[in-house]
């Protein structure tokens, strides 16, 4: 996806706005990856030493910021974004969607595989653990937002920034594939808040 | 004019969602040596959806290739660490060697369908000489 022709952007005259918005010059920004690999040795260690604070901090960490973003995206940054006009929706997402493209796989790596290792560690994964049914159920909730964000989402995505870089992009496809946004954020939220719930009852029980 | 093409990613997504459904499954029974049948079942089956999609996908005339395979190279690169971070946890926990060969085939076929639906999802819409 960085097989990208890096394009210069084209000079603007003082005061005009450009005539559409400019396509982003590689898909994944790549000044992103080596924090992604420093998260990625981070968690290696953590797992592989049984580090109990540094699996904890990740897991928490990582899953505030995933929750904290969906939910702000859903609720907050989305609505705005369907009240801008369409170019303006469009720059945005040009500039918006490659960051969430490498941070939100990154924040999910960061929660699941700790969380995991946490559960075994606490004694959750055990069918006589009380709360055995509260943790099932975060499974679930954990498989919902995956395989919208994965199988709906992602794809969409990744479509748009694609569709940004022809000369001529599509706005009818833009919108029609910027939709699903809208009817994936109620989905996406709910089971955000199920997760805040879940965990939130399995820390204080 | 957007082009009608087969159920491609459709397919995958339901052979992701078996996959999902099957892990889940294991992992809330993992401490109980749980019956292996039912996510090998949903295994097998995801394994079946994601062959049909990729047949399906491998006859599509005028398709764009090269945008496919560049998508799909970068999926599967950034997927395959997802899953291998996840993969080293059960490794790490020593999870019974059938458990983990049941969770790690479907992580297999799980990276395979994010890989493929990824790659579709933007090629479809690409002219085939992109």
């Amino acid at each position: 996806m960085t097989e990208v022709v890096q394009r210069p952007a084209p000079a603007i005259p003082h005061g005009q706005a450009p005539a559409r918005p400019l396509p982003p010059a590689t898909i994944v920004p790549l000044q992103g990856l080596p924090i992604v690999g420093a998260v990625v040795i981070f968690l290696v260690v953590a797992i592989a030493g049984n580090w109990l604070w540094a699996l904890g901090f990740s897991h928490v960490v990582g899953g505030a910021l995933w929750t904290g973003i969906d939910l702000f995206v859903g609720f907050v940054v989305g609505p705005i974004m369907g009240r801008m006009s369409i170019p303006a929706r469009v720059e945005f997402s040009a500039r918006f969607m490659p960051v969430m493209l490498l941070l939100m796989p990154t924040l999910v790596t960061m929660t699941l595989a700790p969380g995991w290792q946490l559960a075994r560690h606490l004694g959750y994964l055990d069918a006589g653990y009380p709360h055995h049914g509260w943790l099932v159920a975060s499974y679930i909730v954990v498989g919902v937002m995956a395989t919208i964000a994965i199988g709906v989402l992602e794809p969409a995505n990744l479509a748009v920034l694609f569709e940004l870089r022809k000369p001529q992009p599509n706005g009818e496809l833009i919108a029609k594939l910027m939709q699903r946004f809208v009817y994936t954020a109620g989905i996406t939220g709910a089971m955000q808040v199920a997760t805040l719930i879940i965990m939130t009852y399995i820390a204080t029980h | 004019m957007i082009r009608k093409l087969p159920p491609v990613a459709e397919t995958a997504l339901a052979s992701m969602v078996l996959v999902i459904v099957g892990t889940i499954y294991l992992a809330a029974n993992i401490a109980n040596d749980p019956s292996l049948v039912v996510p090998v079942a949903l295994d097998v089956v995801a394994v079946l959806l994601l062959l049909v999609a990729t047949v399906v996908v491998s006859r599509i005339d005028d398709f764009a290739w090269r945008i496919f395979f560049v998508v799909a190279r970068w999926a599967l690169l950034g997927y395959l660490v997802i899953a291998g971070m996840i993969e080293f946890v059960f490794i790490r926990d020593n999870t019974p060697s059938a458990q983990l060969a049941t969770l790690t085939a479907g992580l297999v076929v799980f990276v395979l369908d994010v890989t493929l639906i990824l790659a579709f999802s933007v090629a479809r819409y690409q002219p085939s000489d992109y």
